[in-house]
């Protein structure tokens, strides 16, 4: 039991640690939920829609940590909610990662 | 001659058989597969999947409005796309992409001009319904400097209007077409903060526009337009707590009985209950989530609730008489929308994630049907063709 609770703290670690961590069926769900639930606002092709696109072209010269704050801890007097609790730092920076890379459905 | 009949009939029959055997399609409508940019057509007296149309590109977010003969869907993609489905013969009529990105749409009074609303550039686009051929463009433009603002909320009222709300600009505007087919365009400003969504009551008097970026909703008499929006439900909203909101609320379908209105609460987990007559709030019944659609079954008895990210694999029923939750049910990961049969024996339930569509008694619950789907996300019934703001 004590065992399995540090293999599961240095998981945690290493996961925080970078984004190429993501493990391949969270990279499953991360890009379901990209499409689908992110999809619902800014479009399932992210050109936009109620929030702003998140396609290569609109991500170009936006700084990367700014994204990911704003996906961990929402937008103010936006629709845009925080995510963190929902999703890891790890999770949401290989969020942010794939949108730079260009994300098709 | 009775001979020559009795010869003379069967062949045809088989020869009648053979091309498509006529029928009405009023059990009939179609469900939007969203990854895969396709409709499923279905019908609901054998509960079965009747055909495909595919090549309607990017259909997250789709909407659907009805030809009034209940032939053709209108079907308003998120890439601008407004593309006319013959679901008869499971066909694309016309496809046109109209705008950069747009957000719903629906059908005139009189069925002959088809709306739709835009986030990019924002307004709306007014089409004939027949030929798909542009009638008029309505730029959403406010302010002082020539901004335009993302369109929500587009429902048909009558007298041959649309009305609809301004999310940047906090603006409800109605576009008469009773006169043609330039509209006569009446602004109602500082109506609140980023309306999301808006509705038509039943009987096409009221509209009401849900606000996002404060307390309460925008209520527009269209019998007596001149009275100005009135603010409603001063409590309804975020409230003093604002918890995060996954999904927005759906405002369509609003939810009425003969004494009450139904409501999704905004990111709480409640279901708020109104009085019709005077617009208070009688009751908050706590959900399991936060509600996106409340929806009536047609005789308002039961009010079906399905739940935003990440509670999203349950539906709940509420009694409209008690007020209590009568039964909670799991129809699959993701449950995105619900739609009724016109008289309400059976209710279809899209469960995104799973892939599927189950159909429930709303009489016993028990499952009726299961159709596989690809990513199911709305469905719509012919019945809406002859409904105000569906």
């Amino acid at each position: 039991m004590a065992r399995g609770l540090v293999v599961t703290g240095l998981l945690f670690v290493a996961l925080s640690v970078s984004a190429d961590e993501v493990s391949a069926p969270r990279r499953d769900e991360l890009r379901n939920l990209l499409l689908q639930d992110c999809g619902s606002c800014h479009g399932m092709t992210m050109k936009g829609g109620l929030g702003p696109a998140l396609t290569p072209q609109a991500l170009q010269g936006k700084d990367r940590e700014m994204l990911v704050v704003t996906i961990l801890q929402g937008r103010p007097g936006t629709p845009m909610p925080p995510w963190q609790g929902m999703l890891s730092r790890a999770d949401v920076e290989w969020l942010v990662d794939s949108l730079y890379q260009g994300v098709t459905p | 001659m009775n001979a020559l009949l009795r010869l003379v009939v069967p062949g045809l029959l088989v020869l009648l058989a053979a091309c498509t055997t006529p029928r009405g399609t009023g059990d009939m409508g179609v469900v939007i597969e969203r990854a895969s940019g396709s409709l499923a057509i279905v019908e609901t007296t054998h509960d079965s999947r009747l055909g495909s149309v595919t090549g309607l590109g990017d259909l997250s977010h789709a909407s659907v409005v009805y030809s009034r003969d209940g032939r053709y869907a209108y079907i308003f993609g998120r890439d601008g796309g407004l593309t006319k489905v013959d679901i008869l013969t499971e066909t694309i009529a016309k496809r046109i992409i109209q705008s950069g990105n747009s957000i719903g749409g629906a059908i005139s009074q009189d069925g002959k001009l088809v709306a739709v609303s835009n986030y990019t550039p924002g307004g709306v686009r007014v089409f004939n319904a027949d030929t798909l051929q542009p009638v008029a463009d309505i730029p959403a433009v406010y302010g002082t400097d020539g901004k335009r603002s993302k369109v929500v909320g587009l429902v048909d009222a009558p007298d041959q209007r649309f009305v609809f709300s301004l999310y940047d600009a906090g603006e409800i505007w109605i576009a008469d077409f009773s006169q043609g087919a330039t509209p006569a365009i009446t602004r109602f400003k500082n109506i609140g903060k980023q309306p999301y969504d808006g509705l038509i009551s039943p009987d096409g008097r009221y509209y009401i526009a849900g606000l996002f970026g404060e307390d309460g909703m925008a209520l527009l008499d269209l019998w007596h337009p001149q009275q100005g929006v009135k603010r409603i439900l001063n409590h309804y909203g975020r409230g003093q707590r604002k918890l995060p909101v996954y999904k927005m609320p759906h405002l369509e379908g609003w939810a009425m009985t003969e004494e009450y209105a139904f409501l999704p609460s905004v990111g709480h987990y409640e279901v708020l209950v109104v009085k019709r007559n005077n617009w208070q709030q009688k009751a908050a019944i706590p959900v399991h989530g936060q509600p996106v659609f409340v929806m009536a079954r047609p005789d308002g008895h039961q009010i079906w609730v399905n739940f935003a990210h990440p509670r999203n694999d349950t539906v709940q029923v509420i009694d409209t008489e008690s007020l209590k939750i009568i039964k909670t049910l799991k129809p699959g990961k993701a449950v995105l929308h619900m739609e009724f049969t016109p008289r309400g024996e059976q209710v279809w339930i899209s469960a995104r994630d799973s892939n599927q569509v189950t159909v429930y008694d709303t009489r016993t619950f028990e499952v009726i049907a299961t159709l596989p789907m690809d990513k199911p996300s709305g469905i719509f019934f012919t019945d809406r063709a002859h409904k105000t703001g569906l």
